[in-house]
């Protein structure tokens, strides 16, 4: 079992409340979307799961049980917006990822592994010896990426992996998201602002917006048929949804 | 190109403008002031008892007889508890009594009344002439080296002002005393006396800070030439005069007071070498004096003078900022 | 590594200041073997003598030679400051990462107490030291390695909290990995070259504040000397001979400058920024007049202007001076846009957009060059020098709106009257009515209450209201064009949604011409008339933007077109996905600027660029194949980048 469940989880930072009571699960095998806007809280509620932010109310089970936040192993991880700096500039791509590995094994095995990991994220395996600024912002995600799994998850969240991204790579990472959900039955909480791209990739969706759920179901339901007022102001608002306005 | 996603809900955020900002400065600087006196107090009282040894005995002298000693300590209070000197000391300091020299038996607080005129006009008038000298040299130089221009001016501009700004002011004195009261016999070397007796010093004392003020000015104006905002008012067509006067030099001004506002607090502190170059009658010579005869309470009561000016000072950049800023109001730091 | 280093002695400074302080080490390490003896010769038939040629400094008041001492002294004035700098660095060092390590509460202690020490000036807190340790050299050393250990904590605090912001941090430490670890695997390394270049630069500083204290009395106390102590007594009898003060002094000054210059020129190398008050900026590069190259492109697909045209731009070039000789960042685009029409520009960073809304605009930095066979805003010719009249024109009938409205208002100013600025400069009003005139545009671009919100500063509006506030800046006039540079990148998308429903509202109340500039095909896409799509500096499709997703020709438009997904995408089909790297217009190849990403590529593509011809229409394209079939995307293989794709 490895579902990831928030219950009535609430995070505050001094006096602003930044994750406001909530609830979510994420369904073993299952990519599921969080929107919202800057600021509606997405990041807080996953940092709050690996532990990076602090819990003031309500728990996080993984599998039933709460998620390990001291000691290893770490069966959640995570992938950061920013591939600028989810990276240790000083370290070769080789060595951040086997950082995050569990210990044990022999030094062959680990490079094994590394190598396995590179081209399951579609990187040439000879790029291990190199470092961080030698690669593109879209080989940095997919490296993050391998970072995540070599550690050995059972869940991944992705916090808004694409958007500082040029489009042209964008997609590139899209797919391998899908890819690692279906080729490795990954469970995944994939954090945009963007629908679209959210639409793309997950099978559920929740709505954030300051610090609560305010919807949250499958996919197409909410992103065809929205309940909540403020999941239409957000689907009205995706580009390239209406005609064009000069026709209008 | 890295997005930001910072922007804010149309409900939340900054919308709701700022309560009474004004208030909330005054009160965070006041709360900080306090915590700042009340170390530099503490610091000030511990001073003598971190001393290794007896500090009476130190200052007597091995051969002193034990009587005396005993009877010093007594007089200087340092036989009750701690607490209670603690306590001693701050109801002296309220009450305006600071204690009394060991090597001339007068009231500490004669002693600061007396020297600190001198020090203080050395003081304010190196401020005020670091300040009008930096800024709009700063400014000035960061209009004629922005960015893809005057590289020659930039080099020399800079390697002149590293030079200026590490030598030390004692040595800047040092050196002027000889051309200028030496060989040129121009300007008196020692004392306070004539207005021209205060040319050297006030030299020797502003001319590093002012150096490195107008060097972090200059950064700062090429910075902000480079910013969106400057580019907004050239996209209003303002005229030259404006984009610089009008915009570039408030942000950048308030830019180089809060890197280096400090700087000026430490050039009050300067005054003690200075003053020691050029036997100014100040605080200065008077504590070194002091600390070379162990006279411990003159040396607690100029240390505090001291502090309560590098206090003061940072205070006057701070206020200032906040007037000429109004973001500075709401910076924690 | 090496590169850098080797540019640090480069320089002409650098390398001065690297021979100095090799030879003062040398000195230091020599100096009292060599003259140890000599220096401490009395000769009491030569007191305080004037320099001579066998006392070229002279002699002090015992008649020792001055020049031996002043050498002899370099090894203990060096070691002091040595030993004072390292206690100033270990003790910043530890208070400095100790919030890192202890965490949020005990750490904002320690962050607080390194706060109120370091207003405090290092010579106040030498002078408090010297009291407690006493006057001698142990004093000394204790004495301002203590004093400068506050500047030291603080400036690894600031380091410290830079680099544990960063995410690979929080991936270390959601891997497990200890915060000590962290502290010396990810945080230490990554903040060593600043802690080094200022340990330099606080070395120089520590021999020049030692020679301050000797100077007072109260550094090394004799029978030793170091230079602080030698110009202490040669001070006395500067009267006598003033060599005795003049030559420790500059000895102190040669030192002192020689570690502080060497410390800037390795920070200049190296990149790495110094601590308040000696912070350097990278030297602004050089200006190369550059002879722009022939711009030989494709006029002749321009329509001869119609009277309704707002913008005529034939030929532009952007040349900026780099490194290695003059960029061109934008590489010959032509355009029109007519009354009340929106053109879109699309393309990824780098690719010039920005350029051109710049250069139509007359923004681009005045290092920078523009050159056009034409440029026309409403007939006026802005390749012509700039006059009033002209300024007055572009100030009232041209409105930009910039991509991050955090930055782009005066943060010191009230919104007001940077508002009302324009009317006064240019439209002859009071302060009075300009003001006025600025409510009713902030009204006009739907800010509620805008009475009172002219008296606010930038920070106290929301990012999507600032962004409005600009708009109704450009409106404070009678614009006919707005040019607006990835006007809501910045916004969340409910804010975008209202900012582009305000810039359409303005074009059709007033038949205000557009110019809009995303990187995001269905912004551009939903807003514009016309999309002109750029790559690499060069316009490589326009066509209408309902053309987009069905009959885009060129190979580059189509693969953004399909890789961004939208809320039509197939689901069952992965994305389109664009290999490789965009080309920067400073390295664009002779032939096509796409060919190494593009899956038509032929020897044609790489060796000729191809043109801008209009093909049907309004249509343009500059591609040899253009609206050829692509092959059809696959999950995997050619997903795989190798490292010489980087
Ligand atoms: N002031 C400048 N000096 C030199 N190069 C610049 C300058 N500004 C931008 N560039 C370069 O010009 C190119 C185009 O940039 P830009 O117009 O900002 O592209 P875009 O808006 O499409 O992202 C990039 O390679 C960028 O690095
Ligand atoms: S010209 Fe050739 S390389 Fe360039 S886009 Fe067209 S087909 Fe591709
Ligand atoms: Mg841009």
């Amino acid at each position: 079992m490895s579902e990831l469940r928030f219950d009535d989880v609430t995070v505050r930072y001094g006096k602003a409340t930044a994750v406001d009571g909530v609830s979510l699960t994420v369904p073993e095998g299952e990519v599921v979307g969080l929107v919202g806007e800057s600021g509606s809280g997405k990041s807080t509620l996953a940092r709050a799961a690996v532990g990076l932010a602090p819990l003031s109310g309500g728990r996080i089970t993984l599998g039933g049980a709460p998620v390990p936040t001291r000691g290893r192993p770490r069966p959640l991880q995570m992938v950061f917006q920013d591939p600028y700096s989810s990276l240790d500039p000083r370290m070769t791509v080789g060595e951040s990822v086997t950082e995050a590995m569990p210990p044990g094994g022999t030094r062959a095995e680990r490079r094994a592994e590394v190598e396995r990991l590179l081209e399951l994220v579609h990187l040439d395996p000879a790029c291990a010896g190199n470092v961080p600024s030698r690669l593109s912002g879209g080989q940095r995600q997919r490296v993050a990426f391998a970072r995540a799994l070599a550690a050995r998850p059972r869940v991944v969240i992705a916090d808004e992996i694409t958007s500082a991204l040029d489009v042209s790579v964008q997609g590139a990472v899209l797919n391998l998201v899908r890819e690692l959900q279906r080729d490795l039955g990954l469970t995944i909480l994939f954090i945009s602002h963007n629908l679209a791209v959210v639409r793309y990739v997950a099978s559920h969706v929740a709505v954030m917006r300051d610090g609560r759920i305010v919807e949250q179901g499958p996919a197409e339901r909410v992103l065809t048929e929205p309940a909540h007022d403020y999941t239409r102001e957000l689907l009205a608002a995706v580009p390239g949804r209406s005609t064009p306005r000069s026709q209008r | 190109m890295a997005m930001s996603l910072t922007a804010e809900s149309p409900t939340a955020g900054p919308a709701v403008p700022g309560e009474r900002p004004w208030a909330r400065f005054a009160l965070r600087r006041l709360g900080r002031l306090l915590v700042s006196l009340w170390v530099l107090v503490t610091a000030s009282f511990a001073m003598i008892h971190l001393i290794p040894g007896d500090p009476v005995r130190g200052a007597l002298g091995p051969t002193a007889p034990v009587e005396l000693v005993e009877a010093r300590r007594h007089a200087l209070g340092l036989d009750d508890p701690l607490a209670t000197q603690y306590l001693h000391y701050l109801k002296g300091l309220f009450t305006g009594d600071l204690g009394t020299s060991i090597s001339s038996q007068l009231p500490v607080s004669d002693v600061v009344a007396q020297r600190l005129p001198a020090t203080l006009s050395l003081a304010v008038l190196a401020f005020l002439g670091a300040v009008l000298v930096a800024i709009p040299l700063g400014v000035v130089m960061g209009v004629l080296t922005r960015r893809g221009h005057g590289r020659r001016t930039e080099l020399a501009f800079t390697t002149t002002s590293v030079f200026v700004a590490t030598v030390p002011d004692f040595l800047i004195g040092v050196a002027l005393i000889y051309v200028f009261g030496i060989r040129l016999g121009w300007f008196p070397v020692a004392g306070d006396e004539t207005a021209s007796a205060y040319v050297l010093p006030v030299f020797s004392l502003a001319i590093g800070p002012a150096a490195i003020l107008a060097r972090i000015v200059r950064v700062e104006m090429v910075g902000v030439l480079e910013a969106d905002f400057v580019r907004t008012a050239r996209a209003k067509r303002l005229p030259a005069r404006t984009v610089y006067l009008g915009h570039a030099l408030p942000n950048a001004v308030t830019a180089a007071l809060t890197l280096g506002g400090l700087l000026l607090g430490a050039m009050v502190a300067g005054t003690v070498l200075v003053e020691n170059v050029f036997a100014w009658p100040g605080l200065g010579s008077t504590i070194v004096q002091s600390i070379l005869t162990k006279d411990y309470p003159v040396v607690q009561a100029i240390v505090l003078v001291y502090g309560v000016g590098v206090l003061v000072t940072n205070l006057v950049v701070d206020v200032a900022l906040a007037v000429l800023d109004p973001r500075s109001k709401i910076r924690e730091d | 590594m090496q590169g850098r280093w080797s540019r640090v002695v480069r320089t002409p400074l650098g390398l001065t200041a690297t021979v100095f302080v090799v030879a003062l080490l040398a000195l230091a390490c020599l100096g009292p073997v060599l003259w140890g003896a000599d220096a401490d010769v009395v000769d009491t038939d030569n007191i305080l003598a004037a320099p001579s040629g066998e006392h070229w400094a002279g002699t002090d008041n015992l008649g020792r030679d001055i020049l031996l001492r002043v050498l002899v002294a370099c090894r203990l004035s060096m070691l002091l400051a040595l030993m004072a700098i390292v206690l100033a660095v270990v003790v910043g060092l530890l208070l400095g990462a100790a919030p890192f390590v202890l965490g949020r509460r005990t750490g904002r202690l320690v962050t607080a107490a390194v706060n109120i020490a370091v207003a405090f000036p290092g010579i106040l807190l030498a002078l408090f030291f010297a009291v407690v340790f006493g006057a001698g050299a142990t004093g000394a050393v204790m004495a301002i390695g203590l004093a400068g250990a506050p500047a030291f904590a603080r400036l690894t605090q600031t380091l410290v909290a830079g680099i544990a912001a960063r995410d690979y941090i929080a991936a270390a430490r959601m891997a497990g990995v200890g915060r000590v670890r962290i502290l010396f695997r990810h945080v230490l390394p990554n903040i060593a070259e600043p802690l080094v270049v200022n340990a330099t630069i606080g070395a120089g500083n520590a021999l020049l504040s030692f020679a301050g204290l000797s100077f007072l009395g109260l550094g090394v106390q004799s029978p030793s000397y170091d230079w602080g102590r030698l110009l202490y007594d040669g001070i006395a009898a500067i009267y006598v001979n003033a060599a005795a003060a003049l030559t420790p002094g500059a000895a102190v000054l040669v030192a002192g400058l020689a570690f502080n210059l060497f410390g800037e020129s390795v920070a200049k190398g190296l990149g790495v920024s110094v601590g308040v008050g000696l912070r350097t900026v990278a030297t602004t590069r050089a200006v190369v007049a550059a002879e722009p190259e022939a711009a030989a492109h494709d006029d002749e697909d321009v329509p001869e202007p119609s009277s309704d045209v707002v913008l005529d731009v034939r030929d532009l070039e952007v040349t900026f001076p780099g490194p290695a000789g003059p960029v061109r960042l934008v590489r010959g685009v032509s355009f029109e846009v007519r009354r009340g029409e929106a053109v879109g520009i699309v393309g990824e960073s780098g690719s010039g957009k920005s350029m051109t809304a710049l250069a139509i605009t007359r923004l681009v930095a005045d290092h920078g060059r523009v050159d056009a066979t034409r440029l026309d805003l409403l007939g006026t010719d802005l390749l012509a020098p700039d006059t009033a009249v002209r300024r007055r024109m572009l100030g009232t009938s041209l409105a930009m709106v910039f991509q991050d409205p955090m930055t782009s208002f005066n943060p010191t100013r009230r919104i007001g009257a940077q508002l009302a600025e324009v009317a006064t400069h240019h439209q002859g009003m009071t302060r009075r009515e300009a003001t006025a005139r600025a409510v009713d545009r902030l009204t006009a671009v739907r800010i509620p209450d805008a009475a009172t919100r002219v008296r606010q500063y930038p920070h106290e509006f929301s990012g999507g209201m600032r962004q409005r506030a600009m708009i109704g800046m450009g409106l404070m006039g009678k614009p006919s064009l707005i040019v607006a540079d990835e006007p809501t990148t910045a916004l969340d998308v409910t804010v975008q949604q209202q900012v582009l429903d305000l810039l359409t509202a303005i074009r059709e109340a007033d038949d205000v011409a557009l110019v809009l500039i995303s990187h995001d095909v269905t912004v551009v896409g939903e807003v514009c008339d016309r999309v002109m799509v750029m790559y690499a500096g060069r316009v490589v499709e326009d066509l209408p933007a309902a053309d987009l997703a069905t009959a885009a020709r060129h190979p580059y438009t189509r693969a953004l077109v399909e890789a961004v997904p939208d809320m039509a995408t197939d689901l069952t089909r992965p994305l389109a996905t664009i290999p490789g790297r965009p080309v920067s217009p400073a390295d664009a190849p002779v032939g096509c600027a796409y060919a190494d990403r593009c899956p038509l590529a032929d020897a044609r593509c790489r060796a000729e660029d191809p043109p801008l011809v209009a093909d049907s229409g309004r249509h343009r394209v500059a591609c040899w194949h253009a609206g050829e079939p692509l092959p059809p995307v696959r999950m995997t293989d050619d997903l795989v980048e190798t490292v010489e794709s980087l």
